[in-house]
């Protein structure tokens, strides 16, 4: 059966005081869901349901709504590549599909070890410093293929 | 030309912490500004002309000035959701300097009688989310937010709320949703958030950069920032530069800086051998220059209209001739087609549509025909939504292929016998 950490569970239920309506939890609630789990797995909404008293629907809607809640398991290590223009321009397109070839999976595709997914993803606001890549929750940037890997390495896959 | 008054102590690491901003000179212009009558405030701001550096730039101390006189709460909320495709200058602000946002959002809040803020942080950031969270705490433990701050009796709550990934919530009305608990879908307008926003109740929305202005203008008064920038467009501005140029990065300038010095001094050009092609000038949403009109053109909101297209939020995304218009068009398309948040038709399907046109083209499958459609679509995209992602993806959509319509002839006369792209 689903359930959050201790922890988590106070988190949760601080979150649903802290702001001016108890529906502003809902986002923090949903991270905090990714944090320990990695991904939201659908039982995480009943779950959270309960905890907060707000509708199942109302948690389903934020959750669908917003890109970067995972709604299916992703590698210990998420790699998101920006194709957005900028860094389209400087190779941003190429880096991440020499990274699906590199770790055999097809974009947004967890790997057979579950090491790793590889994504192509909007703007990430790092335009200056393309091509870049997010990893987990940290930036990485002025890419090429080669130090790409070597980051990537260096991170344990 | 580079002028450096909100960059001006960004190099330096001390500058982060409360106490190193406080060195230089952070958190007297709040003491001087709590001394000040809040109207006087606005006024100031008022005569300064700043207006909105996110995006839209509507003049602030005339949004301010749409508060209903009385009434509690009101909120001010900060808009650093940045996520218009070529923008990263309040990631650097919100990194180098949190106390100067944290300063400007508490003189603001002042001003319009707000006790209570949030800055809206794209979920991405989450470098920026962690630093502006610590300078929060800071400011707290030194007086600088909560109750009767400096002595004054002014009270002021500040939190961050973290968004999740998605463009629209850059948008005021949509960001206002987000911070409500729900999708992050805009609403129409009137009412104003000024009148019913955040939970109904009134509300300032603001960009950053333009909070961080305030402190400014309350710091050297509304004359000497209209010293920097032009008549109409006073003031600096950081404007991020990226693409084909050597030195890409964010750059703060006066208002009415040529483009083409921007490009070719500041930014060092491009690639040896290479010519300009294009410049998108403020952001993907923002209509497409052609090398001449770039060399021509000044960087501020008046002279960018006239050349048909917009400041934005100052992103300037500069193309050299190794670059391909459909291919990069289709890119833009991409982007706002996944980036609707449904709700109006004329967005969710004309964005769709958009993509789906281009994309056929550019893999030479497109007809003369598909070219004329990408602009009839556009032009009944235009005006007719809740909120303007449906302009902002049509604008660059009829700019690529007006300007650049040979290209895309190309691309359907003879695009389907080459497998890569045809102007790279």
């Amino acid at each position: 059966m689903f359930s959050l950490s201790p922890e988590g569970v106070e988190f949760v239920k601080k979150e649903c005081s802290r702001y001016e309506t108890k529906h502003s939890a809902i986002i923090p609630s949903l991270y905090r869901v990714q944090k320990e789990k990695g991904w939201v797995p659908p039982e995480a909404v009943p779950y959270l349901s309960e905890l907060t008293g707000l509708p199942e629907s109302h948690i389903n809607e934020v959750l669908s709504f917003y890109t970067m809640f995972n709604k299916k398991p992703v590698g210990k290590l998420h790699v998101q590549v920006c194709a957005n223009i900028s860094c389209a321009m400087n190779g941003g397109r190429e880096l991440a599909e020499h990274l699906c070839k590199h770790f055999g999976v097809k974009d947004g595709e967890i790997s057979k070890d579950g090491k790793i997914t590889v994504s192509k993803v909007e703007c990430l606001g790092s335009c200056g410093t393309a091509p870049m890549m997010q990893v987990n929750d940290q930036f990485i940037e002025n890419l090429t293929p080669e130090l790409a890997l070597r980051k990537l390495k260096e991170m344990g896959v | 030309m580079e002028t450096k008054l909100l960059t001006e102590h960004y190099g330096k690491d001390e500058y982060i912490k409360i106490d190193g901003y406080k060195k230089h000179g952070g958190y007297a212009v709040l003491a001087k500004a709590l001394k000040m009558d809040p109207k006087a405030i606005i006024e100031e701001v008022k005569a300064s002309g700043l207006r909105g550096r996110g995006g839209a730039g509507f003049p602030t101390g005339m949004k301010w000035s749409f508060l209903p006189a009385n009434g509690e709460p009101r909120y001010l909320l900060c808009n650093a959701d940045e996520g218009e495709p070529g923008t990263f200058k309040d990631r650097l602000m919100m990194e180098r300097a949190p106390h100067q946002l944290i300063e400007g959002m508490i003189i603001s809040a002042f001003a319009i009688g707000s006790k209570k803020s949030y800055i809206y942080i794209r979920g991405e950031y989450d470098h920026p989310i962690r630093v502006v969270r610590e300078a929060i705490a800071e400011a707290y433990k030194a007086g600088m937010l909560g109750k009767n701050i400096l002595g004054s009796g002014f009270d002021h709550d500040m939190d961050v709320y973290a968004g999740a990934g998605a463009y629209i919530c850059g948008e005021e009305t949509g960001m206002i949703s987000s911070i409500e608990g729900l999708k992050g879908q805009p609403k129409l307008k009137p009412p104003f958030p000024a009148v019913q926003g955040y939970l109904r109740k009134p509300t300032i929305v603001n960009n950053v950069e333009t909070l961080a202005a305030v402190k400014y203008i309350i710091r050297d008064g509304a004359a000497a920032y209209r010293k920097y920038g032009t008549e109409k467009s006073p003031g600096t501005k950081l404007f991020s530069v990226s693409g084909n140029v050597l030195k890409p990065g964010n750059y703060e300038i006066p208002l009415g800086t040529p483009l083409k010095d921007v490009i070719f001094n500041l930014c060092g050009g491009l690639k040896p051998g290479r010519k300009l092609k294009a410049v998108i000038p403020g952001g993907s949403s923002a209509p497409v220059l052609t090398a001449d009109e770039a060399m021509k053109v000044t960087m501020d909101y008046e002279a960018l209209a006239q050349m048909g297209s917009m400041l934005g939020s100052g992103a300037v995304i500069v193309m050299d001739d190794s670059n391909d218009m459909v291919d990069m068009l289709d890119v833009i398309m991409h982007f706002y087609h996944h980036e609707s948040c449904g709700q109006c038709t004329p967005c969710r399907e004309g964005t769709g549509w958009l993509s789906k046109i281009v994309h056929r083209i550019r893999h030479g499958e497109g007809t003369v025909n598909d070219i004329n459609l990408v602009k009839t679509v556009s032009e009944r995209m235009m005006g007719k939504t809740i909120c303007a992602l449906s302009d902002a993806a049509a604008m660059p959509a009829i700019s690529f292929v007006t300007k650049f319509r040979g290209e895309f002839e190309d691309y359907v006369k003879k695009g389907n016998q080459v497998g890569g792209a045809l102007h790279a």
